[in-house]
């Protein structure tokens, strides 16, 4: 199928708005959280109108749609990624609930003070945290990839940190500030090698090229719904299928178990064993309408149009005086054009930029450790995704003129 | 909301009249705004009436937080402790003459923060003190 953006544009009912009358929406924000198609607004909207009921063991019709379709969706996300199988995918609240089911179970099961965990310093906070949290519970210890100037992992460093035989390696497949992707395959073969487990944050990958879990051979990935044309309040942890039986429950309640007594239960077989309680019905459904979308314009197609986005984005902000851009080339990254402008605070850029309608980021963006690599305290960032244009790259850059002259 | 954002804060930001640090003085405070790394810090002299004899903030930090600060100290002068202890969030609006979404209001209070934790003696500038 042919990338025709005009109607892809179209699917987006959000994009046709003004922000303030007689100002069109540019927005420039998807890698925060993306909009969201017709076609995935319907699919939650009838699941609402049409069979709404609770999932599992109800035998009256409505509830066996329902579960049907939260089960469609489930197969629907795992030929997404080409996850083995359906029970792989696990419903979680977003890629931040993923990661902190790893850390919970496996990694409170598995490790123990003084284990080695390796993870990057281009981690959103949802992949640092929750390790910062377990090295205080657990002795636990936390390393890091370093991030070279130029924004890619340093791997020669990876090899070395890899000498400590890591029980885990974790990184993000892809930055959300530097729009760096990263070796996802190369980092998990010599983790394996290593001996190590691997759990990668897909959160920016996923929504953007195509991504194959058996292909990478990656032990864990965890990706949220809102970042992929999907609502929010679901994300999934895939896993591969012998570690995550072996992981003890997370959360306690109604669907994880087989069986309960006074004093005991057995937990059930997965995916439930992890998704305690009524989820995300609607938002299920959604999810695998978003996937069916994505599948629809072809995830190739997405990944090459964006790209040629970025090209030209990249070079027109280099044309920009005093501009600084940080990550790699746009060959090594995806659709992200972080930057600062000389003695103008990111936050004052954001809001004049806003005054046109042009919506971007300020701030640390969730990296805050990254910043303080590079020694700033914020960045503006733009993002594109696949209904972004090249016009409104160049009212981006119009508005930033516009942001210099305020403040020449 | 366009030509205020040019005239009262881009002039107060480029061309403040208030910055700088009074030596000696009766009153010190700094914060930060950590997610955005903005920072202030404020001293002020304080007369044997107890008026604000005179103040100045340093520091660093987006246009809002740095214009605010500076029409604040403008605002404080000659005025006695007790009435700038009872400076809220909207004379801080007032000062700067728009209206601010959640995030830049933080930026615009932290001068009034850091100010009243000084005025009050306070250990830490917490966010009651502008609600
Ligand atoms: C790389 C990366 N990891 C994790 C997250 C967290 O996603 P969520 O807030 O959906 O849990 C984000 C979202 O900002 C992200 O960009």
């Amino acid at each position: 199928m042919a990338f025709e953006i005009r109607k892809i544009r179209e699917d987006f009912p959000t994009l046709a708005r003004q922000v303030r009358p007689g100002v069109p929406l540019v927005y420039l924000d998807s890698t925060a959280t993306s909009h969201k198609p017709e076609a995935v607004l319907a699919a939650m909207d009838g699941y609402y109108r049409h069979s709404n009921a609770n999932i599992h063991r109800g035998v009256h019709t409505l509830a066996e749609e329902a579960t049907a379709l939260y089960e469609q969706a489930r197969e629907g996300i795992a030929r997404f990624i080409n996850a083995p199988a359906a029970r792989q995918v696990i419903y979680t609240r977003n890629t931040t609930e993923s990661i902190n089911l790893v850390a919970y179970t496996w990694a409170r099961a598995n490790l123990k003070s003084g284990d080695v965990v390796i993870a990057t310093e281009m981690e959103h906070h949802s992949n640092l945290v929750p390790w910062h949290m377990l090295a205080a519970e657990r002795g636990v210890r936390l390393e890091f990839i370093p991030v070279t100037g130029d924004g890619l992992l340093d791997l020669e460093a990876y090899q070395k940190l890899l000498q400590l035989g890591p029980k885990l390696v974790t990184f993000t497949h892809m930055s959300n500030v530097l729009g760096t992707i990263n070796p996802a395959r190369e980092i998990i073969r010599l983790a394996h090698e290593a001996g190590a487990v691997t759990l990668v944050d897909g959160a920016q990958s996923v929504p953007h090229f195509p991504v194959d879990v058996q292909d990478l051979d990656v032990d864990f990935m965890a990706f949220s719904a809102h970042k992929m044309v999907g609502p929010t309040g679901i994300g999934v942890l895939y896993g591969k299928q012998a570690l995550l039986e072996a992981m003890p429950p997370f959360l306690g309640g109604g669907d994880m178990i087989k069986t309960v007594h006074l004093h005991s239960f057995t937990p059930n077989t997965i995916p439930y064993k992890f998704e305690a309680g009524t989820p995300a019905i609607a938002e299920a459904v959604g999810f695998g309408a978003a996937c069916e979308y994505l599948s629809g314009v072809g995830m190739d197609a997405i990944a090459a149009y964006e790209h040629a986005i970025t090209e030209y984005a990249l070079e027109r902000l280099e044309e920009i005086p005093g501009l600084r851009l940080f990550g790699p080339s746009a060959d090594k990254k995806g659709g992200v054009a972080a930057f600062t402008l000389d003695g103008i605070h990111p936050h004052d850029v954001a809001q004049i930029l806003d005054q046109d309608g042009v919506a971007v980021r300020a701030g640390h963006h969730c990296a805050q450790p990254l910043h303080e690599k590079f020694s700033i305290p914020a960045t503006s960032r733009a993002s594109f995704y696949l209904y972004s244009t090249t016009e409104e790259v160049d009212r981006l850059v119009e508005g930033i003129y516009k942001v210099k002259k305020y403040f020449a | 909301m366009d030509d205020l954002y040019r005239e009262v804060i881009i002039e107060h930001y480029k061309n403040p009249s208030y910055r700088g640090k009074l030596d000696p003085h009766d009153i010190f405070f700094a914060d930060n705004n950590p997610l955005c790394g903005d920072h202030i810090e404020i001293t002020l002299q304080v007369g044997a009436d107890g008026a604000v004899s005179d103040a100045r903030f340093d520091g660093h930090g987006c246009a809002i937080s740095q214009a605010s600060a500076d029409l604040l100290m403008e605002h404080i002068i000659g005025k006695p402790l007790e009435e700038v202890k009872q400076l809220n969030k909207q004379d801080v609006l007032d000062l700067l003459g728009i209206d601010l979404g959640p995030v830049r209001l933080k930026c615009a209070l932290l001068s009034l923060k850091v100010l009243k934790a000084g005025v009050y003696g306070l250990g830490e500038a917490g966010d009651d003190l502008v609600e």
